[in-house]
């Protein structure tokens, strides 16, 4: 028998076996993150169909520029990520701390134009509640636009600050030499969240910004 | 090499401080138990939150039982009884009945079943813990503060815009409950497919892990709509964002599609777990292989997979298109056919089998009986043109309590019963076992079959006063929920009494088969098995009848 792995937990058989379960859960979870934010496009659905142009209305107010920049940070931060989980599997510790380093980078990046988009919604008065105050054609409308708006890039960015989090744990594990070549689980899983967020932002990008521009 | 030679610390330390080691003696402070990883410790901090619970959920309906003694509404304003019917159900939907099976005997169950040392993700599992306990305490905390009244469904426009009670506290406690409820069910799913023991392939399981998968497929699945859902009605409070709201453009019909969407899958969440006790638990007692084994694990599947279809039969009279009601009709007719399957196979093997009746068995008994007239009214309800007219009628109450509390509840007692050696080592007495479960079975059905009566003859539910003409059904009713609450103290107080006074149970008292009586002690030491047990034969292989 091969000698104990440090990282191998007391209640699997091997590093197979205890490698193979981390990545169904992954997965598991990540189907219920699916049918988590699935609601919210039902919803989105519904609604766009019934009010077709004030979502085209909504959707135009929005700023394309800043959304796009952050569509590419983002796909880039994917990029940084793969090359994260590239280096962990090769087990090199200096690698893996520069690559989560620039994925957190692009990420907070990501959050800070967030800020800025929220900001500017806030002084022209789109964000539905007391202090909703556009008032051109189908304001009720528009207004659960934005409704879908924030609440469906809220949820999204809280994953996003849920993620940077877990980049800052992970960069403490790889700092203390926890990932070697036969031992890379949480950053490969935790890749596989990170792509999932960004795939969601492919899917928001043009449902809320794109829709009705030619 | 056998793993049994690197000796998992806390077995170690039960050996030093001078016990036979088992999982209950490998500490005591109370650091070895809220930081433990052990699933079977974290069984029992489940059982203890969800009883504390139940005891909660059943003041308050003692409380609606009172109320309804008389036709006039004396005892309670409607406001308050709105309060009381809301928090009842909200206690015993979200804080007892779903994590309930599942929590406390699958989380002891399932690693000691297929042969693991533990489930697949301890530490998650103690957060799921966690976060049910504080998703009841700020259920709790909506309760102290003045309550809840929206009913246990929140439905809105009222919830999100007219309810003056603690809605948002209230729906994040079912939040985090489901939450929960998403961990458990995520951790069973890798469990069952990456840990079972050699030789224990996918149809040699025990019927109770089958169960437990599907359960766990409808947690994933099911439980996410409902939180996003509860999420927009907490926003829709909060900042009057307008989607459930008619008065800015909004829908209110949508949140019950969302909400059926969860909840109607949900109410499998609790039934299929106690299916797959009452499989364990009729074999042993009838001493027989079960009857058509594929069967029944086929079906928990199906139930999982057809129960996502028909969440528009609680829409019939809400406006939703007729053709979208006929559908779901037909639908719901066909989702009954795994349940009927199911019952059919566990009678077909108590036939000719060699049965006793100890309280396990009877309570398992209850339920197909009970099981059954839920389950049959509830093609009566799925019927469109008879829904129209009992629809909101006590009919529906009754309906969903025949399941609820006489098939849910009967095989949570059952679990409770037949693994209560095994999870602490010690036997309860069968005597006052076998004349509570007799209380519990005669309570019941006084309480809830007037219900289908009067329910049927037109009394509306949430109402806390009624027409005379239906007064003395509601009085047998109240007397029956009296008979109940009696049944289920009396357990409460032996189960307590018995883990000082009980006789020590052996391994398998009730000489059953699986791995948890044959291969592990009462109670099993901390990594349940000296050696990584080998399966060589089919769940059940009890001796058939000699002669
Ligand atoms: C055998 C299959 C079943 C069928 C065909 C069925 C059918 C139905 C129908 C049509 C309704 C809607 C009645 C109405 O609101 O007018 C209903 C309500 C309900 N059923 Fe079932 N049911 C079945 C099994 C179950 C099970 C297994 C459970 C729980 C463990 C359950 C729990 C409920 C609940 C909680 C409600 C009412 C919810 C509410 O409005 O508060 N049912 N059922
Ligand atoms: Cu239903």
């Amino acid at each position: 028998m091969s000698a104990k792995n440090a990282a191998l937990q007391h209640h699997f058989e091997d590093l197979g076996q205890q490698y193979e379960s981390s990545q169904l859960g992954m997965w598991a979870f990540l189907v219920q993150e699916i049918l988590f934010f699935g609601g919210l496009f039902l919803g989105y659905l519904v609604y766009r169909s019934s009010y077709p142009e004030a979502f085209k209305i909504g959707s135009s107010l929005l700023d394309v520029k800043l959304g796009g920049i952050n569509t590419a940070v983002l796909i880039a931060s994917s990029l940084t990520m793969a090359l994260a989980v590239y280096w962990a599997q090769k087990g090199d510790k200096k690698k893996i701390i520069l690559f989560l380093t620039l994925t957190l980078i692009l990420g907070s990046t990501f959050l800070g134009i967030k800020v800025v988009e929220y900001s500017h919604k806030w002084h022209h008065g789109l964000v539905p509640g007391e202090m909703f105050a556009y008032s051109g054609p189908l304001a009720d409308q528009v207004r659960i636009f934005y409704s879908f708006y924030f609440a469906m890039t809220g949820m999204h960015a809280l994953h996003m600050i849920i993620g940077a989090g877990l980049i800052v744990w992970l960069m403490v594990k790889a700092a203390r030499g926890r990932f070697t070549a036969e031992y890379s689980t949480p950053v490969e899983m935790f890749g596989l969240y990170w792509h999932f967020v960004d795939i969601v932002w492919i899917y928001l990008f043009p449902l809320l910004y794109l829709i009705g521009r030619s | 090499m056998s793993t049994a030679v690197f000796k998992h610390r806390a077995d170690q330390q039960a050996e030093d401080n001078g016990h036979t080691k088992n999982y209950l003696n490998a500490g005591f402070s109370a650091k070895s138990w809220l930081l433990t990883v052990d699933h079977k410790r974290i069984a029992i901090l489940y059982l203890i939150s969800i009883t504390t619970m139940f005891l909660l959920g059943g003041i308050f309906a003692l409380v609606i039982r009172l109320e309804l003694l008389t036709p006039a509404g004396d005892m309670l304003q409607s406001e308050t009884y709105n309060k009381m019917f809301t928090m009842h159900g909200v206690v015993m939907v979200f804080f007892f009945l779903i994590p309930a099976t599942p929590a406390v005997f699958g989380n002891f169950l399932l690693p000691l079943m297929i042969g693991a040392k533990d489930l697949a993700f301890p530490r998650l599992n103690l957060l799921s813990w966690y976060v049910f306990t504080f998703g009841a305490l700020l259920g709790v905390t909506a309760i102290v503060f003045g309550g809840v009244d929206t009913g246990w469904t929140f439905y809105t426009p009222y919830s999100s815009t007219y309810a003056n009670s603690n809605v948002i506290l209230a729906a994040l406690g079912a939040f985090f409950a489901g939450f929960a409820s998403i961990l458990t069910g995520l951790n069973f799913i890798v469990t069952i497919h990456k840990m079972r023991a050699p030789g224990l392939t996918w149809f040699r399981m025990p019927l109770f892990v089958w169960a437990h998968y599907a359960t766990s497929i409808i947690q994933v699945l099911g439980t996410p709509v409902v939180a996003i859902t509860i999420i927009l009605v907490a926003l829709e409070r909060l900042f009057k964002i307008g989607i459930f709201d008619p008065a800015l453009g909004g829908d209110p019909i949508l949140f019950q599609h969302l909400f059926w969407f969860y909840s109607h899958p949900a109410v499998y969440i609790m039934i299929l777990p106690a299916m797959g006790v009452i499989s364990e638990v009729i074999c042993c007692f009838a001493r027989k292989k079960i009857f058509g084994y594929n069967f029944i694990a086929f079906s928990s599947l199906a139930i999982a997979m057809f129960g996502f279809l028909v969440w528009g039969h609680h829409m019939y009279t809400s406006g939703q298109s007729v053709y979208a009601s006929l559908v779901f009709s037909v639908l719901t007719f066909l989702v009954a056919i795994p349940s009927a399957i199911k019952t059919f196979n566990w009678t077909a093997t108590l036939y000719k089998g060699s049965i006793s009746y100890d309280a396990p068995m009877i309570y398992a008994i209850g339920f197909l009986g009970l099981f059954t007239i839920g389950g049959l009214t509830g093609v009566f309800l799925a019927t469109l043109a008879v829904d129209v007219h009992v629809h909101d009628t006590y009919f529906v109450v009754a309906h969903f309590h025949y399941i609820m509390v006489g098939g849910a509840i009967m095989g949570y007692m059952a679990a409770m019963h037949f693994w209560w050696p095994k999870i602490t080592g010690r036997l309860y007495p069968e005597g006052w076992a076998r004349f509570s479960a007799l209380v519990i079975f005669i309570g019941f059905n006084l309480t809830f079959f007037p219900q289908f009566i009067v329910g049927y003859l037109g009394m509306p539910r949430r109402y806390h006063a009624y027409p005379e003409e239906f007064q003395i059904w509601n009085v047998l009713s109240t007397a029956g929920a009296t008979i109940l609450g009696v049944g289920y103290a009396i357990p409460v107080v032996y189960f307590i009494w018995s883990l000082r006074y009980g006789a020590k149970a052996s391994a398998n008292p009730w000489k059953a088969k699986g791995l948890e009586w044959e291969k592990a002690d009462s109670p099993p030491i901390a990594h349940n098995f000296e050696e990584t047990p080998v399966v060589t034969e089919e769940a059940y292989a009890y001796e058939p009848k000699r002669g």
